[in-house]
């Protein structure tokens, strides 16, 4: 067998946290239950923005609103639409101010102000639909008979709307659920990683090697990598197959951005996350027991997508929103989620960063004392206040 | 071989209000091999896991060729933990690579490392298999495989021997003695005393975190006295129990074991076992070690105890 074989020995730290980091992706690369979740995930991205459309496309009645003496101009509206078969209900109003408040309470998507040679007049709420754009020039044209040209239509919008709103949402609504979807996966990956190293007491062979930091940030460097992957490949997907549709207009840059940004926050999050979940599992023997304290570390975290989810599609400017996404544990859900909505401006995106990184840093010293503390003791769950205790 | 010494000075370790070292002292020379004895309990495990690092000590310290121990150093130690383990669903070729590779060896290295190791413990042809699907018996030598791949300068065992089948033990006996010779020194606990009487040149008896007897294996045997067994039939129980100078220390196979005091006449026993009826075994031997364990751990918590012999492996 050898006889004293010397070699150079000793890893550096980096060596040391790669090494674990390359076990921890190629084992968790390998593993059925990432590529079923990177499976569902990839497909979920796929069907949201086809189930949209599809949702979307649906024939609804458009309403329109018309001011008494136009009666005769809207009966003409609702034949024209008939023909065009286009569903579409004229109802008549006093004057011009109530047609407005009709479109600004929803009752109507649209109030013919005026129509004549000089073009039609409508008021909308945000934009005016396509197929109403089209009704309305026609109608105007034949008014004046054949040969039917088409009529100018200029419409006045009550609100000033960004038109991209709706596809921010979908790409705010996205970061937000991938945010929030990672976050939970991989944290608990890694707090599983530690609690499994821990129940196969393979802990105190690797402890008699390398340090516990290593062995902590190795771990956690290789989840994230694989979370990463689990984030970069169904957000590529989504956005290609929300361009090739056309239902995302927003420029690629702006498209890349937000991914960058989510990424960033992935990072930033994932970064905290992980300290906390491995201190969870190093405080634990087995598997059984993770459930019962990983559940106060999964609290912010869907308390931050819950508010993200009811609040922010239909009030992006919400107060408790703007709060949240400064506060480390729901900032990575929410602040990519706000900035896409255009919401945030980028000092807050820095500000909310540096907050969570911050936190991060010195989450990184509690939760490495918890590991070492902990990560040796077998049998009833470390109380925190021992795991905590200077080494 | 070097005249290099694993040296435990004077090791303190509390948990709580409970002792588990105190001031444990000894040394491994280079190329010897040592026993490490002592009830469940009395301070092996945790003295390993602070040659190992894995615990810190409160007080004393650990020394190779008289320098402390450090990470260093420890990376250059073969260790096989009380708690065996490895990760269970990791194919065994790969971890034990994994494991080479954190101590320090080069891809190329590890592979051929474990190439050979695997070979001689008889499980290569379960390197692509994962490690939760091997016997328990195959489980301990990947283990074994574990704590020679990255050519240790040190070993340091933990119960090495439990759960082996006698094939294995003589397999893990090979080895340690063929470390031994290269000039390495082997330290291992174990409970099956037969066996470190075989394979240890020097034993240490702990008990209660501090180092009760240290010494080779005659020495120990000899400080024990001279024992006498006896095969008498015919003979009711307790015949010698009245003998003055004379310890009955049990029974083995038949055959009454008997200590006998300094100076005491055998040839009194003799008669006492002639007048029960016939004398088929009359004999002298030495104290086993088995005899001096149990003599020395419970010395102070069950004084003049006679233990009953015959279940000396646990």
């Amino acid at each position: 067998m050898s006889t004293g074989n010397h070699q150079s020995g000793q890893l550096t730290n980096v060596e040391a946290v790669r090494l674990v980091a390359a076990r921890e992706m190629s084992v968790r690369l390998r593993s059925k239950a990432f590529l079923i979740l990177l499976g569902i995930t990839a497909v979920a991205f796929l069907a949201v923005p086809i189930i949209t459309k599809l949702a979307a496309s649906g024939p609804t009645t458009q309403h329109v609103a018309v001011v008494r003496s136009d009666a005769d101009y809207g009966r003409q509206l609702e034949g024209l639409a008939d023909k065009l078969h286009q569903k579409v209900a004229v109802t008549e109003v006093a004057d011009q101010a109530a047609g407005t408040a009709a479109v600004r309470d929803g009752k109507a998507d649209a109030f013919v102000v005026s129509h004549g040679a000089d073009g039609t007049q409508v008021t909308v709420q945000k934009s005016l639909p396509d197929s109403l754009q089209t009704l309305f020039s026609f109608a105007g044209a034949a008014e004046q008979g054949p040969p039917p040209a088409s009529q100018q239509v200029h419409a006045t919008t009550l609100e000033k709307t960004d038109p991209q709103q709706g596809q921010k949402i979908a790409i705010a609504i996205t970061a937000g659920l991938l945010m929030y979807l990672i976050l939970m996966t991989v944290g608990q990956m890694v707090a599983q990683g530690v609690v499994e190293e821990k129940t196969s007491r393979v802990v105190e062979l690797l402890l008699a090697t390398i340090k516990p930091w290593q062995l902590l940030a190795g771990k956690v460097a290789g989840v994230a990598v694989v979370g990463a992957i689990q984030l970069v490949v169904p957000g590529v997907l989504g956005l290609a197959v929300g361009m090739a549709d056309g239902q995302l207009s927003v420029s690629l840059s702006a498209s890349v951005g937000s991914l960058m940004w989510t990424l960033a926050w992935f990072a930033a999050g994932f970064w905290l996350y992980a300290m906390i979940f491995a201190s969870a599992g190093a405080m634990v023997s087995r598997q059984e027991d993770l459930g019962g304290v990983m559940a106060p570390i999964m609290m912010p975290l869907i308390a931050g997508w819950v508010v993200a989810i009811s609040i922010l599609p239909t009030n992006p400017q919400s107060g408790i929103a703007e709060v949240l996404s400064f506060v480390p544990l729901t900032a990575p859900v929410l602040m990519p989620m706000r900035w896409a909505l255009g919401v945030a401006p980028i000092w807050q995106v820095l500000v909310a960063l540096a907050l969570t990184l911050a936190c991060g840093v010195l989450v990184l010293r509690f939760a490495g004392r918890v590991y070492r503390n902990s990560v040796l003791r077998s049998g009833a769950r470390v109380p925190l206040r021992e795991a905590l205790k200077a080494a | 071989m070097s005249d290099r010494r694993l040296e435990v000075d004077a090791l303190t370790k509390r948990y709580g209000d409970t002792v588990a070292l105190d001031g444990m002292s000894f040394d491994v020379r280079a190329g010897e091999i040592f026993g490490f004895v002592g009830s469940n309990g009395a301070g092996k495990t945790t003295t390993m896991r602070i040659i190992l690092g894995v615990l810190a000590a409160d007080g004393g310290e650990v020394r190779w060729d008289g320098v402390p121990v450090d990470h260093e150093t420890r990376s250059r130690i073969g260790y096989m933990p009380e708690e065996r383990g490895l990760y269970p669903r990791m194919k065994v070729g790969e971890q034990l690579t994994y494991l080479a590779r954190l101590h320090g060896l080069g891809a190329a290295e590890a592979a051929s490392a474990v190439r050979s190791w695997t070979e001689r413990l008889g499980v290569h042809a379960r390197v692509g298999d994962e490690v939760q699907k091997l016997s328990l018996g195959n489980q301990q030598r990947v283990q074994l495989a574990a704590a020679l791949v990255h050519h240790p300068e040190i070993l340091v065992l933990d119960e090495p021997f439990s759960g082996l089948d006698p094939v294995a033990v003589d397999v893990m006996s090979q080895v340690l003695r063929e470390k031994a010779a290269e000039g390495i020194p082997v330290i291992f606990s174990s409970h099956q005393l037969d066996l470190v009487e075989r394979l240890c040149d020097r034993v240490g008896i702990v008990r209660a975190g501090t180092m009760v007897a240290c010494d080779t294996v005659e020495r120990l045997q000899a400080s024990g006295g001279e024992e006498l067994l006896v095969h008498a039939p015919a003979a009711p129980e307790g015949w010698a129990s009245d003998l003055v100078g004379v310890t009955v220390r049990g029974r083995e196979n038949g055959r009454t074991v008997l200590a006998l005091d300094e100076g005491a006449d055998d040839q009194a026993v003799l008669a006492a076992a002639l007048a029960t009826g016939p004398v088929t075994e009359f004999a002298r031997r030495r104290s086993s070690l088995t005899e001096l364990f149990r003599h020395v751990v419970s010395a102070e918590s069950h004084p003049g105890e006679t233990a009953s012999r015959g279940e000396t492996e646990k």
